[in-house]
């Protein structure tokens, strides 16, 4: 096991909890009441500082003279390793808080296998991560239930957003054939145990207020694991890249 | 939004042995108004325990009987335990 190998694996946990932090703060200035847009930044502030950490790791290892920001601010999308499900758009409100809790079971299940991995920088990693994320996957699945079982608009809405969101969640079963490796060394989290884990925690919060949990979603072309990701991610990037891609060593 | 409950927040703070009252937040629900409680009073480590009551459950005396209620207590000085000496050997009390 050569510590490269590692550098894929850390770049799909850092480039989703980027991405998954961007999309949130999409929402500054426009949430729906006060408190939930500053809870919304403090979860995307979260994520951020979970991504700095795991990119940081990544920079060190690939030793090509890249830091984290520019592995945030100067990397195209085919080289994002994220989740397709976190480069979605926000929609409304209740794809935005399945997409949350989707990412969140997800994460959870993740950090809990990282915590006891035999590389002792991502289990210190994972340990500060999985105490901001286990409040994280509280208070999105409340959202769901909420949402699922509050009054019929928003009920119509869970029942829309799910199956737009749901074949990404392939995703979230599987790991490649690398994190395979890394599971069986010690290192990464069991993707199998994670999938299971995810579903389980899904089928849980689904079934609370009678929301269908669809069959297991299906591999289809596109794959964030190698950079293959849905149009949307370039603009995203487009965005967040844009001040460090035009004034490259701006200082404030 | 218009339809959310007015919570009052009430915040223990680490060495603190009650809960003090330190504002209110908007909540669809109790455990929204815990989480939101949170997010706004205690991210910069104020507190370990935190109570949210529905504002409307509580009951305020009013501006108007301030006099009434709270004056008489005024000029009775001696309800007020500051008349007694205090020996030396007991110190600050």
């Amino acid at each position: 096991m050569h510590k490269h190998d590692l550098i894929p694996y850390l770049l799909l946990l850092g480039d989703s909890a980027l991405v998954q932090g961007q999309r949130l703060c999409e929402w500054c200035g426009r949430a729906p009441a006060l408190e939930e847009e500053l809870a919304l930044m403090n979860v995307g502030l979260d994520l951020v500082g979970q991504a700095r950490n795991w990119l940081e790791y990544a920079a060190e290892l690939l030793a090509d003279g890249r830091d984290a920001d520019a592995l945030a601010f100067r990397r195209d999308e085919r080289a994002y390793r994220n989740l397709l499900l976190v480069e979605q758009p926000n929609g409304d409100f209740a794809v935005t808080m399945t997409k949350q809790f989707l990412y969140d079971a997800w994460h959870l299940a993740m950090l809990q296998g990282l915590v006891g991995s035999a590389d002792e920088r991502i289990a210190g990693i994972a340990g500060k991560a999985l105490k901001e994320v286990t409040y994280h996957l509280r208070r999105s699945s409340e959202w769901v239930q909420r949402l699922g079982g509050g009054t019929e608009e928003s009920r119509q809405r869970m029942l829309a957003a799910i199956p737009a969101l749901w074949r990404f969640t392939v995703e979230l079963t599987a790991g490649s054939d690398n994190e395979a490796q890394l599971a069986q060394a010690g290192i990464a989290a069991d993707p199998a145990s994670v999938g299971a884990a995810w579903r389980q925690q899904v089928c849980e919060v689904f079934s609370a207020v009678d929301l269908p949990l669809p069959k297991a979603a299906s591999h289809f072309y596109l794959d964030g694991r190698k950079g293959l990701h849905t149009e949307h991610l370039g603009l995203l990037l487009a965005e967040m890249q844009c001040l460090p891609r035009a004034y490259p060593d701006a200082t404030w | 939004m218009s339809v959310w409950t007015l919570y009052e927040v009430f915040v223990r703070s680490k060495h603190g042995l009650n809960h003090k009252h330190v504002g209110s937040v908007h909540a669809a629900d109790a455990a929204m108004a815990i989480e939101n409680a949170r997010e706004l009073y205690t991210r910069r480590s104020e507190g370990v325990s935190l109570w949210v009551v529905p504002s409307a459950l509580i009951t305020a005396s009013s501006p108007d009987d301030k006099d009434p209620l709270f004056a008489p207590a005024d000029d009775k000085v001696y309800r007020h335990a500051s008349f007694y000496e205090l020996p030396d050997e007991v110190g600050h009390m």
